[in-house]
Order: structure tokens, then sequence, then C-alpha cells
């Protein structure tokens, strides 16, 4: 059997969902093929234990841009907006952060934060406006790469002949040494390396760690949201919006091989041995597994296959799933405090230090998390008076040492127990069942290379002009008819639809243009 | 752990008791390792020896790639630009690989051995993008220089030198194709190939045999004016088949670092190599746009009017009144058997159509003082020297 199609999308993750519904506005037949049963990719809702449901893998909504709110007149249903991020402190003395104050410091403190926030506010408001456009190509002579180059410039010259320089010097280098130099509370400054490094292969010491910073702030001005329904609810919306605009979804059909025939894609084939034929085919894969699993280096060049061979995809993040008969009891804090993003990371050094074994293949024996109890203000995901815990726990590195196997996982979990237990001392009697998914076990259920959430490390040598890689930044990869539209694209991951949003539009455009 | 020992200093070919035996110049030069000889005894004769005779040349230290696997006849067909699907076990291709930017790395010879067993020899080294090359292909790439010993046997009286030894059959082999024979229980491969564009044909054999191989040779050879040469004569001779060498005609790509110093197949006359039918291979789309674009570059023979060899020329438009050089030779020289002064060189385009003439000017030296001769040059399509027997099959006696 075949179909044809304008387009087709290959994997329902948001960034396939929002591209497919652009482009189906546009008048376009679109096929999406999801391998999973459900629609979201990484960004679903599922039950992992009798009545308790969790957001599988993205838990937090940092970046859902709001041009893509707006084309697709997206109005997500939120448990929790604005949270205020709480970094515990031993004998109940935490430190709370929202927009640009901070909680629980020092008056010196609270001040320079202000103005940290405000400056990188500013840096990231810059770094947003390039999320919702194709980054510009180098050396080119086209019309559409000067206008964005030389719009980058000048925003960045407006900035002020300071400022610019404080964005240039700052761009490149770790967290650490500009928190080390403007504050003293170690849990904030715990807090902020927490969030530069989160998702990432990097530890607060590591070189462009403020840009990761930025990227987290860049999604909504640092504005953290809990999805009600969890994670799943703005993919089912998305899905529906998609549905509505006249996509086709099919689901649980695994894409094997994207066809090339004659130099150009021609379709796609999923793992039944169904054939779809189309002329555009759009991967929401990362751009690893795109080229090398389902196109297949034999279809483009050597220089090309070696950039995305060597593409730095490893994920480091693990996702710790806890059902709970009751919510621990936390020192200090308030019952309402439990709808809040929670984070252990009681310094800058400790979570340095929770990297160091990740360079080597070993976990962090003590590790650091970013919590979040949505049950608190979603009581669909547990059963009533019962919790669910999820949480960001880090390091653990993709290629463990030996493999990752159930005493692997088991160890990590137990760690991740004991680093909470400093604060919630009675947590391991409330677990009545826990899921514990390491990188490799978010590779295999989510389809992501490496387990990595960003389809690769957001650095400065994969961002912007080159990210995935060079010849593939404007969505376009070098095989004529094929687009990536994931997070691997610019401008990376998280819930944001920004890449897919782009995609659609450089496919669009680029018809036009033709 | 157990340390490796690795050879110190220049490496000795297996032919090299017999090469010093009749070398009387101590005349050496380093090829990739190896000692290979300017020229035995006398450069002009060992090349007459070509043109007249058999000259017997050392290819041993020829870089060699051992191909193989199940992706191999993928692997290779996008690795160099012709369609090596029309390149059937026995036969040898003679072809050219790219960069992504169809910028050219190397030429050289791919050997079809066996079905899906290739052999790729090359005067440079280029193990790095042939491994690069490998990414996401089941292939095994094998340096082999060492474990084969070779010899080109090149001269109007090689295919009776041959057969004297007795290769029977030889008869039917055509130019770029492979035979096998026994010799001493072991096998040697001929090929109907070589880098003087005469008759003449390249054995291939183990090391072991290859001092035997040699003595046999030059037993059968002795009375059709066998002689051994080395890289001077050769050199000659290639130039006269218009033959393009690495580093002197065109730079490998892979070691060039100023923009604009590398060359594409399309501008160095190897279009008839790039099959643009081929739905991908590395260069494709570069190359593809250059077609369209149109090229920079356009590599020319040249048959230049006097004497003087135009070794590292400028090339002109115009006698008199250029504003700048349109282009340079890149190698010269007297030809004795075309009776022609030859370079081949490389022009900017539009410059250089076959048929046209440019003007070289020619610096040389009589007596310490130096004169500047501007010489007429016209652009030929042809080889310089494309003798009838070099294709002939089966091959005339002489």
């Amino acid at each position: 059997m075949t179909d044809k199609y304008d387009a087709i999308v290959v994997g329902g993750g948001h960034n396939g969902l929002v591209c497919s519904a652009l482009l189906a506005r546009a008048g376009k037949q679109v096929l999406v093929l999801e391998a999973n049963d459900q629609v979201g990719g990484a960004a679903v809702t599922r039950e992992f234990a009798d009545g308790y449901s969790v957001s599988a893998c993205a838990h937090l909504l940092y970046q859902l841009q709001p041009s893509v709110r707006k084309d697709l007149s997206l109005s997500p249903k939120l448990a929790a907006e604005d949270m205020t991020t709480i970094a515990l402190g031993e004998n109940g003395e935490h430190v709370r952060l929202r927009r640009g104050t901070v909680l629980g410091v020092s008056d010196a403190d609270a001040d320079s934060y202000r103005g940290f926030h405000k400056r990188m506010s500013r840096f990231a408001d810059l770094l947003r406006t390039y999320f919702n456009k194709t980054p510009p190509r180098l050396g080119t002579k086209d019309f559409q790469d000067l206008k964005t180059l030389g719009r980058l410039g000048f925003d960045l010259r407006r900035l002020g002949k300071t400022e610019m320089r404080e964005f240039l010097r700052l761009i490149g280098i770790n967290i650490h040494d500009e928190l080390t130099e403007r504050f003293d509370s170690p849990l904030l400054k715990g807090a902020l390396s927490l969030d530069a490094v989160l998702g990432t292969h990097l530890g607060p010491r590591s070189p462009n760690t403020i840009m990761t910073y930025l990227y987290r702030l860049a999604g909504d001005h640092g504005r953290v949201a809990l999805p009600a329904g969890g994670m799943g609810s703005i993919s089912d919306e998305l899905a529906h919006v998609a549905r509505e605009s006249g996509v086709t979804i099919r689901t649980g059909m695994p894409v094997t091989r994207i066809v090339v025939g004659n130099g150009r894609v021609v379709g796609v084939e999923t793992g039944s041995g169904e054939r779809f034929d189309s002329l555009t085919v759009i991967s929401n894969a990362d751009p690893k597994q795109t080229i090398m699993q389902l196109v297949g280096a034999r279809h483009v060049e050597t220089g090309f296959t070696h950039r995305v061979h060597h593409l730095r995809m490893k994920g480091n993040a693990a996702k710790l799933h806890l059902a709970l008969d009751g919510l621990p009891a936390i020192d200090g804090l308030s019952k309402k405090d439990y709808a809040e993003r929670i984070v252990i990371a009681p310094d800058e050094h400790y979570v340095e230090r929770a990297f160091n074994p990740a360079k080597y293949g070993a976990c962090s024996p003590e590790p650091v998390l970013e919590m979040t109890f949505p049950s608190f203000r979603d009581s669909s995901l547990a059963p009533t008076g019962k919790h669910v815990m999820s949480a960001v726990v880090q390091y653990a590195p993709y290629d463990f040492k030996g493999g990752w196997d159930d005493a692997a996982r088991q160890a990590f979990e137990a760690a991740a127990i004991r680093a909470i237990e400093r604060y919630a001392p009675d947590i391991a009697q409330r677990i009545t069942a826990s899921e514990l998914l390491t990188p490799a076990d978010i590779e295999r259920e989510f389809r992501i290379t490496g387990g990595h959430w960003h389809h690769g490390e957001l650095t400065l040598d994969q961002f912007l002009f080159v990210r995935p890689v060079c010849g593939a930044a404007q969505y376009r990869m070098p095989v004529d008819g094929l687009y990536l539209c994931g997070a691997g694209a610019h401008p990376g991951g998280g819930v944001s639809g920004a890449a897919g949003r782009n995609a659609a539009r450089a496919i669009l455009s680029r018809e036009k243009a033709a | 752990m157990k340390i490796q020992e690795v050879h110190q200093g220049r490496l000795h070919s297996p032919f090299y008791s017999r090469l010093s035996a009749l070398d009387t110049l101590n005349q050496w030069h380093e090829w990739k390792g190896y000692s290979s000889a300017d020229a035995l005894y006398c450069e002009d004769m060992e090349y007459f020896a070509i043109r007249n005779a058999t000259a017997v040349f050392d290819l041993t230290p020829m870089t060699k790639y051992r191909i193989t696997g199940p992706d191999a006849p993928d692997y290779i067909d996008r690795l160099v630009t012709r369609d090596m699907g029309k390149i059937k076990p026995g036969r040898v291709a003679y072809a050219v690989w790219c960069d992504d930017r169809g910028q050219v790395i190397d030429d050289g010879t791919i050997f079809h051995l066996r079905e899906g067993e290739y052999r790729l020899c090359s005067q440079e080294r280029h193990m790095a993008w042939l491994q690069t090359a490998a990414i996401g292909f089941d292939v095994s790439i094998v340096l082999e220089t060492a474990d084969v010993a070779a010899l080109a046997v090149q001269g109007p009286t090689s295919f009776t030198v041959l057969s004297k030894m007795g290769l029977d059959g030889l008869e039917d082999l055509k130019p770029f194709g492979l035979m096998n024979f026994d010799f001493d229980g072991a096998d040697l491969m001929v090929s109907r190939t070589g880098f003087t564009g005469d008759l003449g044909y390249e054995l291939w054999i183990e090391p072991g045999k290859a001092e035997l191989l040699w003595d046999a040779l030059f037993e059968a050879g002795k009375l059709y004016g066998i002689r051994a040469m080395g890289t001077h004569a050769l050199e000659l001779a290639r130039i006269e088949a218009g033959y393009l060498a690495a580093y002197q005609d065109f730079l490998p790509a892979d070691a060039t670092v100023r923009a604009g110093r590398t060359r594409s197949p399309l501008e160095l006359g190897l279009g008839w190599l790039v099959d643009f039918k081929k739905p991908n291979f590395n260069g494709r789309r570069a190359l593809a746009e250059e077609k369209r674009r149109g090229s920079t570059w356009r590599l020319v023979k040249l048959d230049i009017e006097g004497n003087k060899a135009a070794h590292h020329s400028y090339i002109f438009a115009k006698e008199k009144g250029n504003k700048r050089e349109i282009g340079f030779v890149t190698s010269a020289a007297w030809s004795p058997v075309c009776k022609q002064n030859i370079a081949i060189g490389t022009v900017r385009m539009p410059h250089g159509a076959v048929g046209s003439n440019v003007w070289v000017e020619i610096y040389y030296q009589r007596e310490m003082h130096w004169s500047r001769a501007m010489a007429r040059a016209t652009v030929v399509d042809k080889p310089f020297w494309f003798p009838p027997r070099r294709s002939a099959t089966p091959p005339g006696p002489y």
C-alpha cells in the first residue's frame, strides 16, 4: 500500500506536531507517523504504577514559545504557574527564588541577584528573538541570511557598549566563576548552578554553562509552569490542533527507513514494511538517528556523516518517579510549598562534585535533584490522598561503565533517595512504588540517541549557525526533501515548539522561493 | 606491555637487492618511507627503455589499501566520483576522490580483485580520510603497502618479455584488466596498467617471491632490452602521457590550507570521471553547483614553441601588454619521443579552450645570466604520447 502526502513527519513529538499543524494550515496534506502508542515523544504523561501517573520525561514547562501558542491558538491548562524555586537547606533554612527576587539570603546577595537576573534576562530576551528565526548561514550572499545576521549584530550592539562586552565575555564562560564573584550564599549558588547544568553533560565549572543558563531563562523569562494532567496534556492539545488542521496522525508506526531515490527523499518505510510516499520528509527524530539510521550514510557525504557521527549527545539526566502514600515531611516547608519546584543543590561545589564521576562513566554518589510533586495541585495524577513525585536526577551518564542494569539502576535510585532523605527523613517510608529512567532507558523509550533531552549537547559548537552541524543548520538536510524539526535543530530542546515552528516556516518559505 | 619494534630509517623494498646491484649512480630519494632510485645508471637511457624496449620500475612503495566487507561496493561507489558499479571483478578503474566541497583529495587506481574486494592505490596516504568515509559502512580498510611487492613493466616489448616468462594467455588481457597466474606456487597478479602511457603491465606478488620474480623477468627480457628505471624517467613518461601528479599538478584537498588552492575534478580535466547520474558521491552537490555556475580553473596541456622547457612558467593571454598572468605551468619537459616542448598547466576560465593560443614566459640561464622568452603555446586535447600499441589487444610482438 502506498499513500502520497505533501509531507510526512517522522515522529510525533511536540515539535513534530507543531510542524505538521502549521504545514496543514498552509494547505498541505500531512501525515505524522509515531512509533509509540501515544504522541508526544518525550512530552507524555503515563502511568508508572497502579493509579499513579506522571510526566514521563519532560515535566516542567519553561519554554513553550508565545509565537507557537499564538500561531496554533494554544491555551494549555496549567496546574501551577510562575513557580518558585526552593533550594533546600539544612535545618529548614531554605532559599526561595522567583523572577528577580530571592529570599533567605543576605541583603547584599538579594541585591546582587536582582542585578544579575536583570542582566541575564536582557541577554536571554535577545537569544529568544533568535529562537523563533531560522539561523542565518555564514558566508553566503543570501539576502535573508545577511538580514538576520545584520539584525543580530545590530541587536548585540544595541545592548550598549558595556552590556555588549559583558554579553560577549559571559557567553562562553562557566557559571561557577560568575556566581562566586557575585554571591555568598551557597544555596543560591547551588540552585543557579543546577539551572545551568540541568539536562547537560556539563558541571558548573564547565565552559559554556552561562549559555545553557541563558537558554533556560530565554524560554519564558525564566518562568516555570506545571501543566495540568502532566506534560502529555500539552501534546494532546497539539495533536488535537493538528488533527483539526487536517493532519493524519498514526501511532504505533515506527519509521525504520527514510527512502532515498536518485539523491532525494521519496518517502518512508515503517517497521511493518508499509511504504508512504512523499517528496518532503521531516524528521522529528534526533539528527544522528535521522542520518545514520533512517537515511543511511551512503546517501550523504563523508564530511557531513563525520560531523553528525561526532555530535555530542550523551545524556546525563535520569528521571525518578515515586508513588507516595503521603507527602514527605520537609523541615521548613509550608503545605503550599509542595506545589513549587524544589531543588537539592546545597552549593556550587556539590554540583561540580556530583558531575565529577560522570566524566569517567560513573554516577554521582550524591546527586543533584529537581523535584516536583505534581499531584499536589493536580489530583488526576494519583489516588486521593496519595502523591507522586517527579524528579530529574543528575548525574547518571549514558555510557555508564559496565552498562546500565537493574543493579546499577537500583544503586543510583538509592543514592537519589539518600539525597532526598537529608531533607525529608521519612521519604523512604512513603514510597509505595518507584521508577528510575536512566539515559539508556530514555533512549529506548523515547527513541532519543544517547538519551539526551536536547537531541545534542547545547554548547556553542552545536548552537545557532551550527546546530546540529554545519550544512544542516537551516532545518534542511543535505538530501533534497529532507528536513529536521526536532530538538536537534535550532534552537534546541525543552517543550518549546520553536524548532517545529521554524522548520515549518523554513519549508514553506523554501517552497515559495522555488 | 610488549612494545612493537618499529623500523627505523628508510625501508628497503623487497627488490632492493636487485636494484642496488644495478645501481651505479647511488642517487636515491625517499618515497613514503622507502628508498626509491631517481635513476640507476642513466635517466635518458632508462627513459628510452620505456619507449623502445622494456623498463622495470619498483612501485612497491606506492600506497595500497585493501578494502573489503559487505558494504565495500557501496563504500567505494560513494568515495569516488565515477560509477564503480560498472567496474566488474577483474577490472581496474582510474578514479578520483573529493571532499564535500568537490575538491580533489587524490587520484589513483582501484582494482576490483574479486566480487566486493578492492585494492586502492595512490601516491599519497589516505587512511584518515578512508576511515572517516567508512563511518556508517561495514567495511574493513587495511594498509597493505608492505604486503605486496609490485613492479611496473612498461614499454613496447613488455608483452613479449612477460610471454617469454611463461605468462600464457596474457595476449587476451585488455587495458585496465587483471589476470592471475601461478608463479612458483604463489599468486602473481598482472594488471594492464601503468603510468607511462605506453604498452605496459604491473605485476603484484607476495614479497617473499619478489627477487625470484625479478630474476625470471630479467632473464626473459635479456634479448628484449629490459632495463630497470628510476623515478626521473617515469616522470618524463607520465608528462608525455598527460597524467597528473599530486603535489605537482594539484594539491590534495585535505592537506591544503589556503582557500582557492585546491582543484575540482572538473578543473583538472577529469570531468569524464564525474558521473552525475550517480545519485550520491562525495562532492556531488558541490560539483553539480560548480557545473551550473562554471569552474574557476582549467587544466591545459600545452604544445610550446621552441625547445626550452617551461618549468614553473607563468601563462599569459597575449605576448605583450598583459595586465596579469592567467595561470601557470605545473609540469614541463622537452619530450624526446614527441620532439615537442610540452607542459601541463592550469589557467583561469574562460582561458585555455582547446585549440587556442596562450603565451608562456620561460626563464632560462646561459652561463650564469638569465634570459626571458615569451613562447607561443597551443592548448591541445589529447595526451602528447598515445601510441596505438598502448591499447592494442592482443599487443603486437616487438
